[in-house]
């Protein structure tokens, strides 16, 4: 099933001025339900324009946006649902707590869908529980947070507008390594729980390996597209748009280079691990027999 | 050699905190070394890291800057010309809207010589390889270039110490490499000592020391090749392996024999080579 | 967007009234206002706009430029010449219709006010057109520093403006990050009534407050980690050094004075 379209998606900043600027150019994409996409890129390689798109903030300049086969931008009320719909977390959310408690800030996004009161509050704790914030916050004030927790507060003010597309922009900058797992993990097993469309926007390679599928962006064009291993196999091409490897990916490469037969699509340390270990045990068999 | 900076036991507690943000630090740092300091959020590796230019001054225990004690007043301008410090978002810390005058406000603060003044300026850029931007506007700069001014702004001061806190967590792959490898060289070809507090492994595998905080105390103190491969415990510390001493230690663990020394990619990738020659 | 907005009026340049000392021009600017004043004659207003038509040639300031920037105050313009077309008394009716009267004096009085507010216009955003908002701080800082002895922190202020518009592109990128992040939330900033907007507006205002003293917090950190300490015995790395070319143009800015006087004398 087709959730998201974009069919010919362009978008020009500051149109007519000598400062303009092509971000997204020509762009078709389809991302099916159900699925976690990472799109990724170099700063200014035109994801975040793109995702602005999805929920509607940015009217493209050409080409359209549609949402189960129907476009986002034909009336004001295809708008305002493409914004619940699609909930779209930026990067540093945290910088947009505003409300006295906890508790209201998660609401607000509820509360501007009119929900009732008890659906409102039915959602504030789901969505709190799924990011790991225990209830004893609900009545501080978000100021008052540590870094992570004001992190956790903002996901679950868009996880609590129950969105089909969950659309993040770098979840996990700054956080530590611990902290990192553990909001990804938490992320994921929303994703499951609700069947929900997860667009992850990163340049964390670690974080793109976790994904069904890879979006490579470059200059506002879709370079590089497929599963991870589809597009870590083609070390080059991402390597040219300024991106990194996933760890292994890297190692798997200078061991290719080295003559070592690494296959060209491994890039999870537990597929490294057992492709060395086979290559080592066939050569200490061989060596035995000898 | 004396070092260049003495920790000896400090404590802090934060004026709003029950909990104490530094609880018995001890640390000395070799002039021209390259230390990574570590630890989960919380730790008390920024508050440290204040401490080593007179920022914040311990509660109990003294910090020495070159035999100076931050405490001491009449040290504070000679202390912070000798440390200098950058910090994770770029944009906060550039005051000027062009490039060359941001990195001369520091020596204009210490009334150094305008031909001088012109003279580090042009010098620092060119260290971290900014000179061909200097009229540029900084907000028109990559989040790694726009770190790259902000670290030239410290190096016209000529500083002795290099303090960076985090100065990659803002910055896409491209931009770390960039500032990292800016820093790096400042190390070893300038003999400039560097202090980098980081989250990424990769960085802090580069150093040639790293300390590991947590709650306020330095619990693990080596050199990169000593601490890595002690991968449960640091993961105990919320913090995590570089990916080839992981796979390493595993592969050793299946009955291979790697020196898990190796903790750069291409360090493992030649270790496992060798083995499969 | 926001981000549309051109910010600053300045458009960089290389021309010799690009490279005057920011002195200079602003002295220069002050000396054309005060002329602008003593005209009184056609012949006056004819020698300002031949003044500002070479200035404009010499630095390549295209006269739509100055158009555009004059439109914002198309309103203040009608309005006096309105006042002064219809509201000024006189025996030498030209027009009456009804209690409509338009009198010759008028007539001389509208006209030479529009001109007087679009050249005093004009020459100010010449000023800024050619010269860098730094340059015009940088200048104003020197040109007041014999106020420092009157203990007006005059290199604080100035450090003030420089930081103000060094920020002013970050809180624009800013707002318009955390109004795509509260609309993404289903904030609606544009529908409602006045109160119901004003209320709208704190998910914006409150975390850009909130951002703002977190910045100020972190500038002042960073700038005390370089050594500020205030104005005092703090050196400048650029000097500003007049040139010959800015005894040119003050010698031109006296012949427009002069030719101003001449012309007030003569009547022209």
């Amino acid at each position: 099933m087709k959730n998201i379209e974009l069919r010919g998606l362009t978008h020009v900043y500051s149109r007519g001025t000598p400062f303009e600027k092509t971000a997204v150019d020509d762009l078709d994409l389809t991302i099916e339900a159900g699925r976690t996409v990472g799109l990724i890129g170099h700063t200014g390689s035109g994801k975040s324009t793109l995702i602005s798109h999805l929920n509607a903030l940015l009217k493209p300049t050409e080409g359209t946006v549609l949402l189960d086969g129907e476009d986002i931008f034909a009336s004001k009320a295809s708008i305002r649902s493409a914004r619940f719909r699609v909930g779209v977390v930026f990067q540093y959310p945290e910088y947009q707590l505003f409300e006295e408690t906890v508790f209201a800030d998660i609401a607000y996004g509820p509360k501007n869908q009119k929900l009732d009161q008890a659906e409102v509050d039915r959602r504030v704790r789901e969505a709190a529980a799924f990011v790991g914030l225990d209830e004893q916050y609900f009545d501080r004030s978000p100021l008052e947070l540590s870094g992570g927790q004001k992190r956790r507060t903002a996901i679950a003010g868009v996880l609590a507008m129950e969105p089909e597309v969950l659309v993040l922009d770098e979840p996990t900058a700054g956080l530590d390594p611990a902290g990192r797992e553990d909001l990804l993990d938490k992320l994921f097993s929303w994703k499951r729980a609700r069947n929900a469309t997860v667009i992850l926007v990163t340049h964390d390679m670690s974080i793109a390996g976790r994904c069904d599928r890879l979006v490579v962006m470059e200059a506002g064009h879709i370079v590089l597209d497929g599963t991870p291993a589809e597009v870590f196999a083609r070390s080059d091409r991402l390597l040219s748009t300024g991106l990194d490897l996933p760890p292994s990916a890297h190692i798997a490469r200078l061991l290719r280079e080295k003559g070592v037969p690494v296959p060209a699509d491994v890039y999870t340390e537990d597929r490294l691990y057992e492709a060395v270990l086979t290559l080592w045990k066939r050569r200490k068999g061989g060596g035995a027999a000898c | 050699m004396d070092p260049v900076i003495r920790v000896e036991n400090i404590t802090y507690t934060y004026p709003d905190s029950e909990r104490p943000a530094l609880d018995g630090a001890t640390l000395d740092v070799a002039p021209g070394s390259f230390v990574a300091v570590l630890g989960s959020n919380g730790s008390g590796k920024s508050t440290l890291a204040k401490h080593l230019n007179a920022i914040l001054l311990p509660d109990g225990g003294r910090v020495l800057v070159k035999g100076m004690n931050t405490t001491h007043e009449e040290h504070l301008l000679a202390i912070r010309r000798c440390v200098g410090m950058v910090f994770q978002n770029p944009d906060n810390q550039i005051v000027a809207n062009v490039v060359e005058d941001d990195v001369a406000f520091a020596p204009e603060n210490l009334g150094v010589d305008p031909a001088e003044i012109r003279r580090r300026v042009d010098g620092a850029l060119k260290q971290v390889g900014m000179y061909d931007f200097r009229l540029h506007a900084p907000h028109l700069l990559s989040g790694g270039q726009k770190q790259r001014v902000a670290i030239a702004g410290v190096l016209a001061m000529e500083p002795e110490v290099l303090v960076l806190d985090e100065p990659t967590a803002m910055l896409d792959p491209a931009g770390r490499r960039e500032v990292i490898s800016a820093v790096e060289a400042l190390c070893r070809e300038r003999g400039i000592t560097v202090i980098l507090i980081t989250h990424h492994m990769d960085e802090a595998v580069r150093a040639d020391r790293v300390v590991v905080m947590d709650r306020g105390r330095i619990v693990m103190d080596g050199a990169p090749a000593d601490i890595f491969p002690q991968a449960d415990r640091l993961r105990a510390l919320g913090l995590a392996v570089p990916a080839a001493t992981d796979l390493i230690l595993r592969l050793n663990a299946a009955g291979m024999d790697l020196p898990v020394e190796a903790l750069t990619p291409e360090a493992c990738a030649a270790a496992i080579g060798e083995a499969l020659a | 967007m926001l981000k549309d907005i051109t910010l600053g009026q300045y458009f960089p340049g290389d021309t010799p009234v690009h490279r005057l000392d920011p002195r200079t021009k602003l002295l220069l600017t002050v000396v054309y206002i005060v002329a602008l004043f003593m005209v009184n004659t056609w012949g006056g207003y004819a020698l300002c706009i031949a003044a500002l038509g070479a200035v404009m040639a010499v630095s390549h300031i295209r006269p739509r430029a100055l158009l555009k920037g004059l439109r914002p105050l198309v309103f203040i313009i009608v309005f006096t010449a309105v006042l002064n077309l219809f509201f000024t008394a006189g025996d030498d009716v030209l027009f009456r219709w009804r209690f409509i009267k338009i009198t010759y004096t008028g007539l001389e009085r509208a006209v030479s006010m529009v001109l007087r507010v679009m050249l005093l216009v004009s020459g100010t955003f010449l000023l800024t057109y050619t010269t860098s908002p730094l340059a015009i701080t940088d200048g104003l800082e020197r040109l007041l520093s014999p106020l420092k002895k009157l203990r007006v922190p005059v290199y604080e202020l100035s450090l003030m403006m420089c930081i103000a518009l060094r920020f002013i592109p970050l809180l624009i990128e800013e707002t318009d990050r955390i109004m795509s992040a509260q609309k993404a939330r289903g904030a609606d900033l544009e529908t409602g009534t006045l109160p119901e907007r004003a209320k709208a507006l704190l998910p914006l205002l409150i975390p850009l407050f909130v951002s703002s003293f977190r910045r100020a917090d972190e500038l002042a950190l960073a700038m005390e980690c370089r050594c500020y300490n205030g104005g005092e015995g703090r050196t400048r790395m650029k000097q500003l050094r007049m040139a010959g070319r800015d005894a040119v143009a003050f010698a031109l800015g006296g012949l427009l004075v002069a030719g101003i006087l001449l012309l007030r004398r003569l009547g022209i």
